[in-house]
C-alpha cells in the first residue's frame, strides 16, 4: 500500500476566514489524505515547524487578507532554510492572477481562487505528490 | 550516540536517520515517526535499531469522550512540564474514516502555545483503522520519541467512547478526564474506561456541575472492592481509606483533580498527582509488572501476525480460494477448513 498523503493546511496571517479552508481540508479527507489542520493566525515559523513534525507532503495555505507576497515568500523561505523544499506549497484564497504568476515562479506548486472544484484540488495535490 | 550491533545490520539509510534523530535532528526524527507508522520492512528496522536506546522516558495517556478537553488539557500538562525543563515529546490520535481512509488531524489547533518551542515535539496520528483509540503504530511512535530522548510523552487518544481502552496499557499512567453533568452513579460504575484511569480529571470545572460531578466519581471510587491482591494482606490494613489519595496500603487509588484546562487551573494539582503516581509505580513494582505485561502482550501479538503471514503465504492464494468456495457452497465449515489448512504448514519455512 502506497504511503498514505499527509497534508498540513493553515491559515497564515491575521484574517480569521476560515470556511475555505475547512471546506477544503474536509475534500482531502474525503478523498482519502490525513489532513492535519493547524487553523487560523499561524506564523511562517509556526507552519514550517508544523510541517515538519508532521513530515508533510504538502502544504495549503489560505490568504484572504490580500498579504500572499509577504507570507508565501517567507513560508517558502523557511522551507529551504530547514531542508524541506521537497514539501509542495499551495496557496488558495483571493489571489490576483498576476500574483498567482509570481507565486508559481518562486515554486508554489497551484494557486486556487475562488470557485475551483474540489476535484481540481484533490487532483491537483494527488499528481504533485505521487509524480514524485 | 553509540550504536548497538542492531543499528549496524540495519539498512544504512535507515541507521543515518536513527543516528540523526537521537542527536537532535528533528527532521530525521518527523522522517523515522513516518517509517514507523507506514509499517513494514523500513518499520521494523527502525524499532530494531531504536528499541535499545528506549525504556527512559515516562508515558502519561490522556483519554476521554469527544470535546471534553483532552488536547487542550495536554497543551496546558506540555507547558507546565517545560517550566520544570523537561522535554516534552506529544502524540495526537484521531480516527481515520472507515469511508475514504483519510483523516482531520485537528489536535494541534489546541496546542499553538507550544510552538517555536525545540523542546517539544508534537505528531499527530490517524487511527488507520485500528479501534482501541489508538493506532496500531501508536506504541512504536512513542518508542522514536523515547530514543530521541524526550523526558515525558504525552499520548492523546481518539475521543473515547466505553470501550478504547489500549491507552491503559501503554501509559504509564493514564488520565481520563469527564466532564460536569455527563451522567450520574451508573455510567460511573461500568465496566470500561473509568477502570483504566490512575487519574481522574473532572476538566471544564468552570461549567456548573463540576462539584457534583467530583462527587459522583468519588462515590464510586469508594464503591470499589479491595484489590485482589490486597486481599492477604487485608486484616494488616483497612482496604478504605480516605477518598481520592494513595491509600497507603500498597494498591493505588485513583484521584479525581478538577480542572479548568481553558483556564489553566488545576494544572499543578493535575502534575503532582502524576508524579505521585509515577512514584507509587516505581516503589511498588508496579511499573516493572507493566512493562513486561506489556511486552508479553506485544511478542503474542508480533508472533500472531508473524506465524500468520508466514501461514498465508505457505498456503497460497489458490488453495485460499478454494476453501472459501467450499465454505460458502458449505461442503466444509470454516473452522474445520482452518485447521486442515494451517496443519499443511510448517513455522520455520519462512526463515528458510
Amino acid at each position: 500500500m502506497a504511503e498514505k498523503i499527509r497534508v498540513l493546511i493553515a491559515k497564515p496571517g491575521l484574517d480569521g476566514h476560515d470556511r475555505g479552508a475547512k471546506v477544503v481540508a474536509r475534500a482531502l479527507r474525503d478523498a482519502g489524505m490525513e489532513v492535519i489542520y493547524a487553523g487560523l493566525r499561524q506564523t511562517p515559523e509556526m507552519i514550517t515547524e508544523a510541517a515538519l513534525q508532521e513530515d508533510v507532503d504538502v502544504i495549503g495555505l489560505s490568504i484572504l487578507s490580500g498579504a500572499h507576497m509577504a507570507l508565501v515568500p517567507r513560508v517558502l523561505g523557511l522551507l529551504q532554510e530547514h531542508d524541506m523544499s521537497d514539501v509542495a506549497v499551495f496557496v488558495g484564497g483571493i489571489i490576483p492572477d498576476e500574483d498567482a504568476a509570481h507565486l508559481i515562479a518562486m515554486g508554489v506548486k497551484g494557486v486556487f481562487g475562488p470557485g475551483t472544484p474540489l476535484e481540481d484540488v484533490v487532483n491537483a495535490l494527488r499528481c504533485e505528490v505521487v509524480g514524485h | 550516540m553509540k550504536s548497538s550491533a542492531v543499528v549496524d545490520d540495519a539498512d544504512p539509510q535507515i541507521h543515518a536517520l536513527a543516528v540523526a534523530a537521537m542527536s537532535g535532528n528533528r527532521r530525521a526524527l518527523a522522517r523515522l515517526i513516518s517509517l514507523v507508522e507506514g509499517g513494514g520492512a523500513a518499520a521494523l528496522q527502525a524499532i530494531a535499531a531504536l528499541y535499545p536506546h528506549t525504556g527512559r522516558a515516562q508515558i502519561v495517556g490522556v483519554t476521554g469522550p469527544p470535546g471534553a478537553g483532552k488536547s487542550t488539557l495536554v497543551c496546558e500538562m506540555a507547558r507546565a512540564y517545560r517550566q520544570s525543563e523537561r522535554s516534552v515529546g506529544i502524540v495526537a490520535v484521531d480516527p481515520s474514516s472507515p469511508f475514504s481512509g483519510g483523516a482531520l488531524l485537528g489536535d494541534r489547533i489546541r496546542m499553538r502555545e507550544l510552538s517555536g518551542d525545540p523542546e517539544v515535539f508534537i505528531r499527530s496520528m490517524a487511527t488507520r483503522g485500528s479501534l482501541g483509540g489508538l493506532a496500531r503504530a501508536t506504541a512504536d511512535v512513542t518508542c522514536v520519541l523515547d530514543a530521541a530522548g524526550y523526558k515525558v510523552i504525552l499520548v492523546e487518544t481518539v475521543g473515547a467512547g466505553q470501550n478504547e481502552v489500549d491507552i491503559g496499557r501503554l501509559a504509564h499512567t493514564t488520565i481520563v478526564i469527564q466532564v460536569p453533568a455527563s451522567g450520574d452513579e451508573i455510567q460511573a460504575i461500568k465496566a470500561g474506561m473509568l477502570e483504566i484511569a490512575d487519574l481522574i480529571v473532572v476538566n471544564k470545572a468552570d461549567l456548573p456541575g463540576a462539584d457534583v460531578m467530583v462527587e459522583v466519581l468519588e462515590a464510586m471510587l469508594g464503591l470499589q472492592s479491595p484489590p485482589a491482591d490486597l486481599h492477604h494482606v487485608l486484616d494488616a490494613v483497612s482496604p478504605v481509606t480516605s477518598k481520592g489519595s494513595p491509600s497507603g496500603s500498597g494498591d493505588w487509588r485513583p484521584r479525581v483533580i478538577k480542572t479548568s484546562a481553558l483556564r489553566s487551573e488545576g494544572i499543578a494539582d493535575l502534575i503532582e498527582a502524576v508524579a505521585a503516581h509515577a512514584q507509587y509505580a516505581r516503589a511498588s513494582g508496579r511499573r516493572a509488572a507493566h512493562e513486561r505485561e506489556y511486552a508479553a502482550r506485544q511478542l503474542r501479538s508480533m508472533l500472531q501476525q508473524e506465524m500468520y503471514s508466514r501461514f498465508l503465504a505457505q498456503i497460497g492464494e489458490q488453495e485460499i480460494q478454494a476453501a472459501v468456495d467450499r465454505i460458502a457452497s458449505r461442503q466444509e465449515d470454516p473452522y474445520s477448513a482452518a485447521i486442515r489448512l494451517a496443519a499443511t504448514c510448517r513455522l520455520s519455512a519462512g526463515a528458510a
